[in-house]
């Protein structure tokens, strides 16, 4: 048997890699002959070695089972890399700049003057029923006026290639470990590819993001005491929280590990005795911070905390209170947002999106169920939305009533024929959906992740890529285009 | 260091080092068994006897037959001295504290859990048993290396060596306890060949045969036998030895004073006998002695250095 890249369906879809029948997208015009010429027993044999890796290296995520128990999975990963020539990724990585300096500068106005709602452009209402707004920050000036100093925003390709943003994660975004050590397991699956191909270089995430904490110190020294603080091994991203302390060389705290003293510092408990703390990177929510400023019952949270911040002795990133722009009824104003604060239009265009706060978006909304995704406005990881599509009469008629109750709470949006790569399936390379989540790093500057993490669906047709629901990953290769003119 | 960092890397290396003397203990008894006739042979019970779980053992078995034990010390998860469930422990110690030990070190342990799982109905048959046991010491032994080879020997290393040195100490007495307890009556003088067997065996459980022939150079007999095994200086599994080594790391750690006092006490309880003096009940009082020492260091180490125990923080808090 061999791979025969005439049979490849790339019709319906846009596929990232194969253009045409038989014909590869121009930046990878010779992988396809590559792939080929490995042949299918030799990329399951890469396959089979890949997970064995992953196994090894012992890259899990975990999920929350049925009976409430908690189950590590090994990481899914598909070795078919995904591909974005350079040129078309400075577009995008500009536009994530753009977006997430928009987002930051609305996320500091809500929490001081409210400008933007003085001067009309977003309506009050939404803002009152934000279940991410925290009263508790307004007149707060954390360092650089930066609230989200860390970004994850996932972007789409629909079927005629353009790329669109389909939301922003501004609270406690996860996945860069993956993307860190995908490119790890690539380059032992892959080497001559690699070699060859020579995608750009992702590794220095977690010294920029070291950097970008580094410069949140209210102590200004050549040594901040930069800590991860995570809500334990029982979280589903655990693994990525002990990865990137691991990576940045910093402590990975739990709550417990920290004390706030009478003078509002934050200090570890070591074994040398206590010790101040500069700066936390929190992959914890708000909520369960501080159960003196929050939710009283939090066990994970560290009292005082918020005192500590609002006092500037400690910084948090991202800044609680962040998540205000975390919702998607926010998303749909943020070609406005861009438009407000900069001046300037938007480089990624965001998906067509109908405010069902909007008595005409509503009822378009309510009479083409049957075509569009329907989300509330604060879930993540693919829960508690409507995908038209691929919905029975009964489920539209269910979701329409939580829709009428609670406008405000729901967005919807055209269902996208979202782009296809090549994965390994049994025996055979099929196309199958992905996106694709770039970190933004904001301090006393930007950067963007190199490419990001690739996410892939992999049940044939299925467009849900959350790895809580049967997703999986692939590498992304940005190839400069000049090692093809070569 | 965290406290709480401190305390996982100790009890990591405590697991690591238990999954290690039993995998060593069952290996051989195995071997004992094989060379001692029918009628004299101690069975497998003592080895229950040695980790001390008997009501558990009891509660879920019926005799003290060679699978029902064997299936309690390799991989019975409800037995916090069974092979497997050291090394998960080990295992979910490591996870939380993966930015202090290298990277190699974790797959290493990762993979020996997931294959001390997979492997265990082999690991419970005669025929498979003698290689799952040897593949468990070999990797723990490895990891050992690793460690020393590559981790940072800072706080850390120091924890490392505390936690196995204490559980090394600690699983040495009790080797000796139960094994000199189950030796032979002394009247039976026609027995005496296996007597030879059973100190040799008391020193293969520890590795220590080979040693001994080489630092004592007399024939293998009780007195000679318990001072290498209790305070030998430089056999690395006596418990002279072990708790030097304890001291050692304890004198490179802050705040150190209340550790180093209980260990004095604990040195000089050691050193106070002629093991080969004491009658068997004597030895047995002995032992006993030394493992209320083994617990008091513990306790020591913990309040000095980890975390206060939950309802004690708020506490320590206010205390700023």
């Amino acid at each position: 048997m061999r791979i025969d890249w005439n049979d490849y369906p790339c019709d319906d879809f846009y596929d990232e890699l194969v253009a045409a029948p038989g014909k590869g997208r121009e930046a990878v015009e010779g992988l396809l002959a590559d792939l080929e010429e490995l042949g299918p027993d030799e990329l399951v044999a890469r396959q089979e070695a890949a997970d064995v890796a992953i196994k090894e290296m012992g890259i899990t995520f975990t999920v929350y089972s049925e009976e409430g128990g908690t189950i590590d999975r090994t990481w899914p990963f598909d070795i078919i890399p995904r591909i974005i020539p350079q040129s078309e990724w400075e577009r995008v990585e500009a536009g994530l700049k753009q977006r997430v300096q928009a987002l930051n500068l609305f996320i500091d106005d809500l929490y001081h003057d409210q400008r933007i709602i003085k001067d009309g452009l977003f309506p009050a209402e939404v803002l009152a029923k934000s279940v991410n707004f925290r009263p508790q920050c307004v007149g707060i000036d954390p360092p650089l006026q930066t609230w989200a100093h860390i970004c994850g925003s996932d972007l789409v390709r629909d079927g005629d290639g353009t790329i669109y943003v389909l939301e922003d994660n501004l609270r406690v975004p996860s996945g860069v470990s993956y993307m860190l050590e995908n490119r790890l397991v690539t380059k032992r699956v892959f080497p001559e590819l690699f070699e060859h191909y020579a995608p750009l270089p992702v590794d220095d995430y977690p010294s920029q993001l070291f950097d970008t904490l580094a410069a949140l110190s209210p102590r200004p020294a050549d040594y901040p005491e930069v800590v991860v603080m995570t809500p334990g091994i029982y979280n589903s991203a655990y693994f990525e929280h002990a990865y990137l302390a691991q990576q940045m060389g910093c402590e990975l705290v739990e709550g417990r590990d920290l004390f706030v003293d009478d003078h509002d510092c934050v200090y570890m408990r070591t074994v040398d005795g206590a010790a101040r703390v500069d700066v936390i990177y929190r992959r914890i929510d708000d909520l369960f911070l501080d159960p003196e400023a929050f939710l009283p019952e939090s066990a994970l949270g560290v009292p005082g905390l918020l005192r500590a911040w609002k006092a500037g002795n400690v910084a948090l990133a991202n800044a609680p209170g962040a998540g205000v722009a975390d919702d998607k009824v926010v998303y749909a104003f943020v070609p406005e947002i861009i438009k407000y604060y900069l001046d300037a239009d938007p480089i990624i265009p965001n998906v067509p999106t109908y405010r069902c706060m909007e008595p005409d978006a509503l009822a378009y909304t309510l009479a083409h169920m049957e075509e569009l995704v329907v989300k509330p406005a604060n879930e993540s990881g693919g829960y508690g939305m409507l995908v038209g599509p691929a919905s029975t009469k009964s489920e539209r008629e269910k979701f329409a009533e939580l829709v009428k109750k609670d406008p405000r709470n729901y967005i919807a949006q055209p269902a996208l024929k979202l782009s296809t790569v090549p994965t390994i399936i049994g025996h055979k390379l099929e196309p199958r959906h992905v996106d694709l989540r770039p970190f933004i790093l904001s301090a006393d500057r930007q950067q963007v992740t190199m490419g990001g993490l690739t996410r892939v669906a992999l049940r044939k047709g299925s467009l849900v890529v959350n790895s809580s629901q049967g997703g999986g990953s692939k590498d992304t290769w940005i190839l400069p285009e000049q090692s093809e003119a070569n | 260091m965290l406290s709480r960092v401190a305390e996982n890397i100790y009890w990591l290396s405590r697991y690591v080092e238990r999954a290690e003397n039993t995998a060593r203990i069952v290996t051989v008894n195995a071997n004992l068994l094989m060379d001692l006739p029918k009628g004299i042979a101690p069975g497998w019970r003592p080895l229950v006897d040695i980790t001390g779980a008997n009501t558990l053992f009891e509660e879920h078995y019926k005799d003290y037959g060679e699978r029902q034990v064997l299936k309690f010390l390799i991989g019975d998860e409800r037995h916090s001295g069974s092979i497997l469930y050291s090394l998960e422990a080990a295992r979910e110690n490591c996870r939380t504290i993966r930015d202090f030990v290298p990277r190699e070190a974790w797959e290493l342990l990762n993979e020996l859990f997931l294959h001390a799982r997979e492997q265990l109905q082999k690991g419970l048959t005669k025929g498979g048993r003698h290689s799952y046991l040897k593949h468990i010491v070999q990797s723990i032994q490895t990891m050992t290396g690793m460690l020393s080879g590559t981790m940072l020997h800072d706080q850390g290393y120091d924890f490392i060596h505390v936690g196995r040195f204490l559980e090394r100490a600690d699983m040495t007495t009790r080797i000796i306890d139960v094994r000199s307890a189950s030796l032979l009556p002394a009247e039976a003088t026609e027995l005496r060949p296996y007597e030879t067997i059973q100190w040799v065996s008391v020193l293969k459980s520890l590795t220590g045969y080979q040693a001994y022939r080489r630092s004592e150079q007399i024939r293998v007999q009780r007195g000679a036998v318990l001072r290498f095994l209790l305070q030998h200086d430089a056999f690395p599994r006596s418990v002279g030895h072990c708790l030097d080594t304890v001291r050692a790391s304890m004198e490179k750690l802050p705040r150190n004073e209340g550790p180093l006092r209980v260990h004095g006490r604990f040195k000089r309880n050691l050193e106070a006998v002629v093991p080969g003096r004491l009658s068997h009940q004597q030895l047995h009082a002995f032992i006993d002695e030394l493992q209320v020492c083994v617990g008091e260091l513990h306790d020591e180490i913990a309040k000095t250095w980890f975390p206060p125990p939950p309802e004690a923080q708020s506490q320590s808090q206010s205390q700023g």
